[in-house]
């Protein structure tokens, strides 16, 4: 089942001569279980393909469906109430509250849909274990590494039962070893956890994650990478004498 | 990699048998270079004719004659493993050259061939990547396909840049090979050194 479509999503900003055409009839699916990478260079509409598919900003012309849902359909009530059951966002820069630790952050949206502190940090406690930081949950941001950090945005991005994931350069601010650990986080939540993924960067080392990558540039959708054969293709003798 | 001296890193550890040598060179390297058993015996015949193995000196010549390294073998390895490979002149990339030539072919649009090859980069990415999850506890093949990734990443960034300059070029109003009215008079910045060997070469 497709957890998020894009059909004939178009965005552009101001009028006239002075319109700017972020996105041009971009269509797109990523499915439960599935990794999709957005590939392009700055200022080919990544983030705000991002923004609309995570129902932050509406297109200009186009339907978003979300779990099936057409975005165009429900109120303002039940997108907020989407945004904070089914989809996760992971930002580039954390985006985590300085003033609550690790397991606060985490919790944070299952409070915000209404249950409380303490029933909220159970989830939240058990998110941050099954990324390794169960030993962290007192913590404040500026007391973790980078990379904690951003493991700790993920098993926010992941708390309760998000099945939508997406991702705006989730490693840019890591180094290497660190970045790849995050890939691996985004591919297990898809692979054990039956989330669907959307991964935008320009990265070609962390897109090479995704199951597909898709090329955006200039706000079109221009090209995308087959689904890879089996790695036992790069493997074969004749291939390499 | 050099089968010689790979050869002689695994006689290095002790002596061992011709197939032995090429089971552990497969499994060393993660399979990314498979042997086959002529190139193995070639290269064990070499080393000893140089004097840098020697054989236990059975008159077998299968799979269980037994070698080992000398004391010269030891001192070439040391040597190689300092010795910076030749890396001063750049390779004639035939990816590079089909993307400068699309500049040229007024049929050709470079866009879409620096895409061809963008996408054809990442699909061997993902595989590589795929490859590398599936063997994660084996580090000799987690380094070997971590340099097959960097190399193809800079392939990538490489058809990143290039694209971007061609935009900018397009933007400027300059034709992609360059403006050679206005330099034509201008003095030229001295190439680098192998560069100009190379034309010297000429």
């Amino acid at each position: 089942m497709s957890m998020l479509e894009l059909r004939g999503v178009s965005k552009s900003y101001g009028q006239g001569g002075a319109e700017v055409h972020a996105l041009r009839e971009v269509s797109l699916t990523a499915d439960e279980g599935e990794m999709v990478a957005v590939m392009g260079p700055s200022g080919s509409g990544k983030s705000t393909l991002l923004t609309i598919a995570g129902t932050l900003e509406e297109p200009t012309s186009g339907e978003v469906l979300v779990a099936g849902q057409p975005i165009s359909t429900v109120s303002r009530n039940a997108k907020a109430r989407l945004r904070r059951r089914v989809i996760g966002y992971v930002f580039q820069d954390f985006n985590l509250l300085p003033g609550l630790t690790a397991a606060e952050n985490v919790s944070l949206p299952l409070e915000l849909d209404g249950l409380s502190a303490r029933k909220a940090r159970v989830p939240g406690l058990r998110g941050l274990e099954r990324l390794g930081l169960d030993g962290r949950a007192g913590h404040y941001p500026d007391q973790l590494s980078g990379g904690e950090r951003q493991r700790v945005a993920i098993a926010r991005a992941m708390v309760g039962e998000r099945r939508l994931l997406l991702a705006d350069e989730p490693s840019g601010a890591l180094d290497s070893a660190n970045a790849q650990a995050v890939m691996r986080l985004l591919l297990d939540a898809c692979k054990e956890g039956g989330m669907a993924a959307v991964v935008v960067t320009h990265d070609a080392q962390l897109a090479s994650w995704a199951d597909r990558v898709v090329f955006l540039r200039d706000g079109r959708v221009t090209d995308q990478t087959a689904v890879a054969p089996g790695p036992e293709s790069l493997l074969t003798p004749e291939r390499n004498q | 990699m050099s089968v010689r001296y790979a050869m002689l890193a695994l006689l290095s550890e002790g002596p061992k048998y011709g197939l032995q040598l090429r089971e552990e060179f497969e499994a060393r390297t993660g399979e990314v270079w498979p042997l086959n058993v002529g190139q193995v015996y070639q290269t064990l015949q070499r080393l000893e004719r140089d004097g840098l193995v020697e054989s236990d000196g059975t008159s077998d010549e299968g799979p269980q004659k037994g070698f080992r390294i000398t004391a010269d073998g030891e001192q070439e390895l040391a040597r190689w493993l300092r010795t910076p490979p030749d890396l001063s002149s750049p390779p004639r990339d035939e990816l590079v050259m089909k993307v400068l030539v699309a500049l040229y072919v007024p049929s050709a649009d470079v866009h879409a061939v620096i895409q061809a090859h963008r996408r054809y980069v990442v699909e061997l990415m993902q595989q590589w990547t795929r490859i590398r999850e599936d063997d994660a506890g084996d580090l000799n093949t987690v380094l070997a396909i971590d340099a097959e990734l960097f190399r193809l990443d800079s392939v990538a960034r490489w058809l990143d840049a290039a694209e971007a300059r061609v935009n900018r070029a397009a933007s400027d109003g300059t034709p992609p090979w360059g403006d050679q009215a206005s330099t034509r008079n201008q003095t030229r910045a001295p190439l680098p050194r192998h560069r100009r060997e190379v034309r010297v070469r000429r």
